[in-house]
């Protein structure tokens, strides 16, 4: 069935001035022939947005350096970080030890650069299982029969209840401290956070009208489900997720200092926090380093998860159409 | 083409909200259900489709081309809808997925049904866009809905509905939520799309007056029920039953006021 386009303009034109949106370019409908595509949206603009954004250039940036060090640390580093130097304890800030060394004479950044690798590792696997369970839950409890939704719902709020962290602290502390009751802990514990807050989320866009719409136009269950329930529920997901992966650096720091996370054979800023803490006052400026990466890294995955939200959310961009006026739209008058 | 609604019911959690509406749509007819809220029109013109809510439940018959199509699965039911048979709603603010452009909306029952690549789909929308009369519609078509007013809003769920040409359009009150000056365009736009293409139509709507300007038969609902079917200009002029007779004090009241001041 291809009929060609037609104009409805014939004996009786059609108004076509019910537009009350000022046009960007002020300029009249250039009347080019149907075959003119429209211009293509770069796949890549959303990048370019959420450079624009302070929040999300400062992210990017810091995130990007985290995983670069971590990558380059696993390969190399100024020393070698479990290294002892007795004869070169405590040296300050200098070169060729650039952030200075500790009680035994390691490298201070060497040992944050390794302490990277297990950063990244950290909140990648926490990240990756939160995924995986929040999304499982989610659709569970949002997409199935009405009895497997209302339990998943219970389920989720059971696991809520659940303190994963004294959890994995208990693991710790029976069978030794280990990278992996970290990440298994945050990652089963953000999975439900995302799940609680996913699946009514889920359940809205399920119902909106514009999912009837796509069910009305022939797609398929699945094919909705990709392009217009998934997408819209995306924003969403991205903020917790970013959130969930902060929280993970956050513990396995915390869980380190305590001495229930990283062995102390592994590198670790939490660790290392730890260590060079007992000597706060007489090498104050040591503690700052850890405590600095822990911070800069946790800031960086939050504003880069909402800048993420605001780059990849059409409404809340900051293009030259979204003027101020569209994005405070008036809803018409609801007869 | 033509369609064919025989004692269909809706129970809606055990109620019965539609009880045993028939009606039938030849080729090129313009029919209007029309009724207060709360009618069932709504649910009808979902039940043709298959697309009622769940725990809406919908017993009878609907003949699409002497086909019985309700109770068809998903995925059968899915060929026929946007293709044979479209349907605009009435909200424009919320029937477009708010993150997609429009163009890639209008567009999407033509990739689906046609099978048309993302290059050439791009070129249909705009093409469509422009049948529908949107203002500039080679850019038009990369813009995301909250960009657009309520009435170019109605237009693009018009021309997602009409994109693969299909052979009825289901309306259930697409001027309602509109302007009354803007209501008249989309009309006249409907009217003007639905006697080139030759379709079918069906009309929902709870005004008279909106209905007299489109469609030619009119279903009267009261509480799921038909009170009465008759041409419209029948309705218009004699009423038979007194919720039409309501209708059309209603649609008077809105058409002439008082002081015979015709608006």
């Amino acid at each position: 069935m291809s009929i060609p386009p037609r104009s409805t303009s014939g004996d009786r034109p059609i108004p076509a001035h019910d537009g009350q949106m000022p046009r960007p370019d002020g300029g009249v409908d250039a009347g080019g022939p149907a075959s003119t595509a429209p211009p293509r949206r770069s796949r890549w603009a959303w990048l370019a947005r959420l450079w624009a954004l302070s929040t999300g250039r400062f992210g990017l940036i810091v995130v990007a350096v985290v995983v670069v060090t971590a990558i380059v640390a696993r390969f190399w580093t100024p020393f070698d970080p479990q290294q002892v130097d007795i004869a070169n304890r405590w040296a300050p800030p200098s070169w060729p030890h650039v952030l200075g060394t500790d009680a035994t004479g390691r490298d201070i950044l060497s040992l944050l650069m390794a302490g990277a690798r297990t950063t990244v590792f950290v909140a990648v696997g926490a990240g990756l299982i939160a995924t995986v369970i929040g999304v499982a839950l989610a659709a569970l409890g949002a997409l199935t029969v009405r009895w497997v939704r209302e339990s998943v719902a219970v389920f989720v709020d059971i696991l809520i209840a659940f303190p994963v962290l004294l959890i994995a602290m208990m693991i710790s502390a029976v069978w030794g401290g280990s990278l992996w009751v970290v990440i298994w802990a945050v990652g089963i514990g953000f999975g439900v956070n995302i799940a609680r807050v996913t699946r009514p989320e889920l359940r809205r866009v399920l119902h909106s009208d514009f999912v009837l719409a796509g069910r009305a136009s022939g797609l398929t269950p699945a094919q909705n489900l990709w392009r217009h329930l998934l997408p819209n529920v995306a924003p969403v997901f991205i903020v917790q997720l970013s959130w969930g992966m902060a929280v993970a650096v956050l513990a396995e720091a915390g869980l380190s200092y305590l001495g229930f996370g990283a062995p102390v054979t592994e590198p670790s800023w939490g660790l290392l926090l730890a260590q060079l803490q007992q000597y706060i006052q007489v090498h104050p400026l040591s503690v700052v380093w850890p405590g600095l990466a822990i911070t800069f890294t946790v800031l960086g995955l939050n504003l880069l998860g909402d800048a993420l939200r605001e780059a990849t959310d059409p409404t809340l961009s900051r293009s030259p159409f979204a003027t101020r006026r569209a994005r405070l739209h008036v809803p018409e008058v609801v007869a | 083409m033509s369609l064919e609604v025989q004692d269909l019911t809706i129970d809606v959690g055990g109620r019965r909200v539609v009880d045993g509406v028939s009606f039938a749509v030849p080729d090129g007819a313009r029919v209007g259900l029309i009724g207060e809220s709360g009618s069932g029109k709504s649910l009808t013109a979902l039940a043709i489709l298959g697309l009622l809510p769940d725990g809406a439940e919908a017993h009878g018959s609907v003949r699409w081309n002497g086909r019985e199509i309700l109770g068809l699965r998903d995925h059968e039911l899915a060929e026929l809808r946007g293709d044979e048979i479209g349907i605009v709603f009435q909200e424009p603010r919320t029937a477009l997925n708010p993150i997609r452009t429009v163009g890639r909306q209008i567009a999407e029952s033509v990739r689906i049904h046609e099978g048309l690549s993302k290059r050439d789909a791009a070129v249909r929308a705009v093409a469509e866009a422009r049948r529908v009369a949107l203002p500039d519609p080679e850019r038009i078509v990369g813009r995301y809905p909250h960009q657009l007013s309520g009435g170019q809003r109605q237009r693009v769920a018009i021309a997602m509905a009409l994109a693969c040409r299909p052979r009825l359009l289901i309306a259930d009150e697409p001027t309602t939520a509109l302007d009354v000056t803007i209501q008249a365009e989309i009309l006249e736009l409907l009217r003007t799309l639905v006697r080139d293409d030759g379709m079918s139509l069906v009309f929902i709507t709870h005004d008279l007056a909106v209905l007299s300007q489109i469609a030619t038969h009119g279903v009267v609902l009261e509480d799921g029920r038909v009170v009465e079917q008759a041409p419209v200009s029948q309705l218009l002029t004699a009423p038979a039953s007194p919720v039409t007779q309501g209708l059309l004090r209603d649609a008077t009241a809105t058409l002439w006021r008082p002081g015979g001041d015709a608006s």
